[in-house]
């Protein structure tokens, strides 16, 4: 083999890259699960199936902002007997008021940042907010 | 014809783990065990490729020398298009590899009445091969979220820049790597397509990554933002971080189309150390890129050579046979010693 001394640390350099989450996930003790605290108000029923709400609320809560901002359909949906007007504070929240213990401990490990948050209010924010005015 | 055996070998694929990954049982195979072969697979027959090139002597100096070289003071020297210096190497590969120069220098020709053929830049190539790489870096990098527990910052950045570059669109957010992806696959094979050169010397193994790097980015995309089914991200996750530190569970079900696209990045793992694609380790291993032209100032030795044939100057040449070509009159630099009894 000729150029030992170049291609023998390249060849390492490389394979160190390819198994990059291998060892860093060694290096940092990888995380556990996430675990979401369910409402705290014991409710049992959504406006979707569990499922359906884990794999696509956010299409869900995107398909309503538009309904909502942009054609004014601000249709209250009656689901089993339940009344939810479309909005996240105002249908999401009354259940799932832990925004840190049910949404974050979610989005937090599969590192997605909704920037839903940059407007809306968590119930906790809501309540300071109203306390200082 | 040979795109069309490219393409049905993907959709072969594609039906193998749609269908596959529906037996009970099956989704071990393919989330597990296929993808750890193919990780093996990968990275030995990558190592093995380049070893063996390591392995193959280069008999001459041959950089590719496309500028001005050495001379005199007052001639300026190209240092980047013919380096002498190991840094002027390094800074000529670093632009290869980063910025693929040599595409730059990309030409078509074509044949006019005449007949007459005319050379002109083109740059299509280059900017092409630009986007397409790029983005499959930024894609491969940004799903690392998915094997990293903690997330790093950094790579939450990455994400929050690329779903801006797309203007924040739809839900989940969409990725401009996702488009630019997508686009320079395209491009790149409507190029082997429509210039008549290309196609001419295009074959069923410059076609089939071309589609499988597509039905790759088209199962990731589908998967994202239309076929959600039970594509639920806690437990894909947690199936990547087992397979990364070597725990794997399969806790809950995970939707057909994710099996699809993870069996197709197997297939690719394991396609790459056999094929064309191996210039991404070969770009490093090119005489022609990686040497200096410097081989006026120090000579290249050629590993072949037989160490016992000691090289033979033409002054040594001559002493050796300086008696015959004198008897036969050839002309010689040095004349025989005058003879004492000449005289
Ligand atoms: C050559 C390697 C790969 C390529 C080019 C690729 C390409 C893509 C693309 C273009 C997307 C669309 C969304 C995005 O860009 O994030 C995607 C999504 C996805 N890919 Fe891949 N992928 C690759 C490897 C993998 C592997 C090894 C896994 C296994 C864990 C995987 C799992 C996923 C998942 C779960 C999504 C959906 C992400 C989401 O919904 O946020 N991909 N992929």
């Amino acid at each position: 083999m000729y150029n030992k001394g170049t291609i023998i640390p390249g060849l390492i350099i490389f394979v160190l890259f390819v198994t990059f989450p291998i060892w860093f996930n060694g290096l940092t003790t990888a995380g556990d699960l996430p675990k979401p605290e369910l409402p705290p108000g014991g409710e049992k029923q959504c406006v979707m199936p569990a499922d359906y709400m884990r794999a696509n609320h956010m299409q869900l809560l995107n398909e309503w902002r538009d309904n909502v901002l942009r054609d004014g359909d601000r249709e209250i949906l009656e689901i089993d007997g339940k009344k939810y007007p479309k909005g996240l504070q105002m249908a999401c929240m009354q259940c799932h008021t832990q925004k840190e213990k049910f949404c974050d401990s979610c989005h937090t490990y599969a590192a997605v940042d909704p920037y839903c948050w940059d407007c809306h209010l968590t119930p906790n924010e809501a309540a300071s907010k109203e306390a200082t005015h | 014809m040979k795109y069309a055996f490219s393409f049905l070998a993907v959709i072969a694929l594609v039906l193998i783990a749609w269908l596959g990954s529906q037996i009970p049982g099956m989704q071990y195979l393919f989330g597990v065990a296929i993808p750890y072969l193919a990780i093996m697979i990968f990275l030995g027959g990558f190592v093995y490729r380049v070893v063996q090139w390591a392995k193959s002597p280069v008999p001459f100096s041959i950089p590719t020398t496309c500028g001005q070289g050495v001379s005199l003071d007052f001639i300026k020297q190209d240092k980047l298009d013919c380096p002498t210096k190991t840094s002027e190497v390094v800074a000529r590969m670093f632009l290869e590899i980063f910025m693929f120069r040599s595409l730059f220098r990309n030409t078509k020709s074509e044949l006019h009445e005449g007949p007459k053929i005319t050379y002109e830049s083109s740059k299509w190539l280059w900017i092409f091969a630009l986007l397409f790489h790029y983005s499959f870096l930024v894609i491969i990098v940004r799903h690392m979220r998915l094997f990293l527990n903690p997330v790093p910052a950094w790579l939450q950045f990455l994400d929050f820049m690329d779903a801006g570059a797309a203007l924040q669109v739809g839900a989940p957010l969409l990725y401009a790597s996702d488009l630019v992806l997508v686009l320079g696959v395209v491009l790149l094979f409507s190029r082997r397509l429509i210039n008549r050169q290309v196609r001419y010397i295009s074959l069923a193994n410059d076609y089939f990554p071309l589609f499988l790097i597509f039905a790759i980015a088209t199962t990731g995309i589908l998967m994202r933002y239309f076929l959600r089914t039970n594509i639920d991200i806690i437990s894909i996750k947690e199936l990547a971080v087992g397979l990364v530190t070597f725990s794997p569970v399969i806790s809950a079900k995970i939707g057909s189309i994710f099996y699809i696209h993870i069996f197709l990045v197997s297939t690719l793992l394991i396609y790459f150390p056999y094929s064309k694609l191996m210039h991404m380790g070969g770009v490093f291993m090119s005489p022609t890129r990686n040497m200096k032209n410097d081989s006026r100032a120090k000579r290249h030795i050629n590993p072949w050579n037989d160490p016992t044939i000691k090289p033979h100057s033409y002054a040594g040449y001559e002493d050796e046979f300086r008696e015959f070509m004198v008897d036969a009159g050839i002309p010689v630099e040095k004349e025989l010693p005058p003879k004492k009894d000449d005289e």
